[in-house]
């Protein structure tokens, strides 16, 4: 099952596929909509692109970085602020646990002509969630500074490391390496990854139980605390805005950073000798595993339950036309990696597309998962800054953890 | 006034209060209270763009049915009070048990969340609240002492810290210290260490956000005692200029003991203000090295993508006792004189 999908996403990345106009009809009528989303230029895009197929609906829209702050409390409001959410792997946990959204069957049997099946996100048989774009950490790296020094573009953390030591070495930068360290949510997305990356599960299977505090969450801790010695002294203030901005001033070689980003990192603005010298490549193993040391994610659009059926029909129907539009996949190909149909992946893409080559695995969808994520947010600083060890910065993760999921009925 | 007019004259206010601070207060104290229901899962199949796994969820049918029958929760006593991420009663048990120094146990139990957030509390109130006070001071004497020509626009440039909203005083500031910033490059030139980062050592994050606070807050204290000089008589003084006390003697011993219930006053409002220290950490980006209680209960309420609500409030209220404790000295003393002084 997994290899079949597998195989039917890669074709739909790879390849450009024939096919009749898929635009949906954007006759709407009556209702409003009401959209909540994340600020970035893919979603910008998408969002601008349901909104030509208003009709007569009232459209507003939010984009905000804080989403995922607003987003429990506006949706659990009857009727509900917004009456669509735009969420990820990670951010629709919380809208099901608290049985926020409402599933999209009819809608997408009686509108969602031209939306792949890849694209729909079932759970227990309902589909949930369409999905439409997909993102990944991966490398970015300098071809002029590593060709001059003769480093090898790095397949593994270990090489990343080893060609950050060599640059500094060589006098050319003092924090050849960047990734957004910044201490919560960010940080605890790394140590995700790299955990990942060394094969680690977060839970005893089957249960809400923690399981970090074992050999593999310490050489996790390790591998980011020598990327950290190699980043910017600021790194635990650092988001992906931040690592941007450290990389278009060149003062770093090689980042781990959003695939969505590479959008704003390659365009036009900036030194054009340091963007013509950006290349992208896939996300690094570490520790001589075979899956990256990243997790794959999709955004898609949910639907407010508390809402109007109204509403959330013509909002569906507008979100549907952007969720199978191709000439904004066509017209917008370098802002993202679409899993819309027609999209042909350009030199912008190839992170995501090695990731899934690679086999990567997607972000954990798990109940508890955002309390591990809070937890690891916090209390692995400690151990960045050389005051405890790793064993004690995971048995305090595990801890906070528990007291956390204790409260919130998990445990 | 008689006792009567003034119930009339307070009901408005203290309807507003009750209203308004009262009434959430007490919402808050029984939401700490409870905990959220044991979480009913089921396994189901999860398929997405890259795959499908089993794996688990929420039964909403069988959750919502509990949630209907007791809204706000499962009952849980003092038990949020007591975990690990809050005063930690059982882990310091185990700590005093298993640790074989004294030090070595104080470094466990400042490890702790709310003992680390208490610990830098209660240091940027202690050191921002005398030096705001003094320099408060300080400058008030100043002015009051510089000819009434320049003095309106001294004053209005003295009180600017305090218009600037706090989030972006701490913004601006938080750019000047960055290794490429104004002060941060000439840190590392005058120290000779390109390595040099305020924002990464936790020692020098802390000193940061004081001076901050003392820079922010300085101008409160500064205009209220400046309102306060222009209360002292001039007889008294004159006085002790003909007797030939110096400045300082005059200070001492006449402006001092005459504003002095206005410095309790400031100083109330200072530690009250200075307990609920959050919006630097905040504009610094300094989570990392510096958590406030404030900062604990923000923390619980939004980073996370669950809202413990229980968490929260339990900080909440413990806050609030905190302050009391705080406040309990100040307010002791000042019950006393008025007690003398009727």
């Amino acid at each position: 099952m997994r290899e079949t999908n597998m195989k039917k996403i890669l074709i739909s990345l790879l390849f450009l596929l024939f096919g009749t106009s898929a635009y949906a009809d954007c006759n709407i009528k009556s209702g409003s909509i009401n959209i909540l989303a994340n600020d970035f230029p893919a979603l910008r895009t998408f969002v601008e692109t349901a909104k030509g197929c208003k009709g007569s609906a009232d459209f507003k829209v939010t984009h905000s970085s804080e989403h995922n702050k607003i987003a429990v409390p506006a949706l659990t409001a009857n009727p509900s602020e917004f009456s669509a959410r735009i969420a990820a792997n990670s951010s629709i946990v919380p809208l099901m646990n608290q049985d926020l959204i409402r599933p999209l069957d009819d809608l997408v049997k009686k509108y969602g002509k031209g939306i792949q099946d890849s694209q729909l996100i079932t759970i227990d048989g309902k589909i949930m969630a369409v999905a439409f774009m997909a993102n990944t950490q991966h490398l970015y790296y300098r071809e002029d500074v590593l060709k001059e020094l003769g480093i090898a573009v790095p397949k593994t953390y270990e090489e990343v490391v080893a060609a950050s030591e060599k640059i500094r070495a060589s006098g050319k930068m003092q924090y050849p390496y960047a990734a957004a360290y910044k201490a919560g949510w960010n940080l605890a997305e790394e140590f995700v990854n790299m955990y990942i990356g060394h094969g680690g599960e977060f839970f005893k299977a089957g249960t809400a139980q923690p399981s970090i505090n074992n050999a593999k969450g310490v050489a996790t801790l390790n591998m980011l605390k020598k990327l950290a010695g190699l980043s910017n002294p600021d790194y635990l203030t650092h988001d992906s805005e931040a690592i941007k901005v450290e990389w278009e001033s060149g003062n770093v070689a090689l980042m781990t950073l959003w695939a969505s980003r590479s959008g704003t990192l390659l365009d036009d603005d900036g030194d054009a000798k340091i963007t013509a010298a950006t290349k992208l490549t896939g996300p690094a193993t570490v520790a001589g595993g075979n899956i990256p040391a990243a997790t794959l994610w999709w955004d898609g659009f949910t639907l407010a339950k508390n809402r109007s059926d109204a509403d959330a029909e013509a909002t569906f129907r507008a979100l549907a036309h952007a969720a199978a539009n191709k000439k904004m996949v066509a017209d917008a190909a370098d802002q993202a990696v679409w899993l819309i149909e027609g999209f042909k992946p350009g030199p912008k893409s190839i992170g995501v597309i090695e990731a899934v080559k690679m086999k990567a695995k997607p972000y954990p969808m798990l109940p508890q998962m955002g309390l591990m994520h809070g937890a690891l947010g916090s209390e692995i600083v400690e151990f960045l800054q050389g005051k405890e060890s790793a064993e004690q910065a995971l048995k305090d993760v595990e801890a906070a953890y528990m007291s956390k999921a204790k409260e919130q009925g998990f445990l | 006034m008689p006792n009567k007019t003034f119930f009339w004259f307070f009901l408005p206010t203290g309807l507003a209060m009750i209203l308004f601070i009262g009434l959430p207060i007490i919402s808050t104290g029984i939401q700490s209270f409870y905990a959220q229901h044991d979480q009913v899962v089921k396994e189901v199949k999860k398929c997405d763009p890259f795959g499908c796994t089993v794996s688990i969820v929420v039964d909403q049918e069988k959750t919502s049915k509990i949630r209907e029958e007791k809204p706000l929760g499962k009952f849980n006593g003092f038990g949020t009070y007591v975990d690990r991420n809050h005063l930690a009663v059982e882990e310091i048990g185990k700590f005093w048990n298993e640790t074989n120094s004294f030090g070595e146990f104080v470094d466990q139990v400042t490890n702790l969340p709310f003992y680390k957030a208490l610990i830098f509390t209660l240091t940027y109130c202690l050191f921002v609240t005398p030096n705001v006070l003094l320099l408060g001071f300080i400058i008030a004497l100043s002015l009051n002492a510089v000819t009434r020509r320049i003095r309106g626009p001294l004053i209005f440039g003295t009180i600017l810290p305090m218009i600037v909203t706090p989030l972006v005083g701490s913004l601006v500031l938080f750019w000047m210290i960055d290794a490429e910033g104004i002060i941060g490059a000439n840190l590392q030139m005058l120290m000779d260490d390109p390595y040099l980062s305020l924002k990464s050592s936790k020692t020098l994050t802390w000193i940061t956000i004081i001076i901050y606070g003392i820079w922010h807050h300085s101008p409160f204290a500064f205009v209220v005692f400046y309102a306060a000089l222009q209360t002292v008589p001039q007889e008294p003084v004159e006085a002790a200029i003909i007797d030939g006390a110096s400045r300082w003697q005059r200070v001492r011993h006449i402006v001092l003991p005459h504003i002095y219930p206005v410095v309790t006053f400031v100083a109330l409002i200072s530690l009250m203000d200075n307990f609920r220290v959050f919006e630097p950490i905040i504009g610094f980006s300094a989570e990392g090295s510096a958590q406030s209680l404030s900062w604990l209960i923000y923390d619980n309420l939004v980073n996370e993508e669950v809202i413990l609500f229980g968490s929260a409030a339990a900080t909440s209220m413990m806050t609030i006792v905190g302050i009391a404790i705080l406040l309990a000295p100040v307010l002791i003393r000042t019950w006393k004189e008025f007690r003398t002084a009727r």
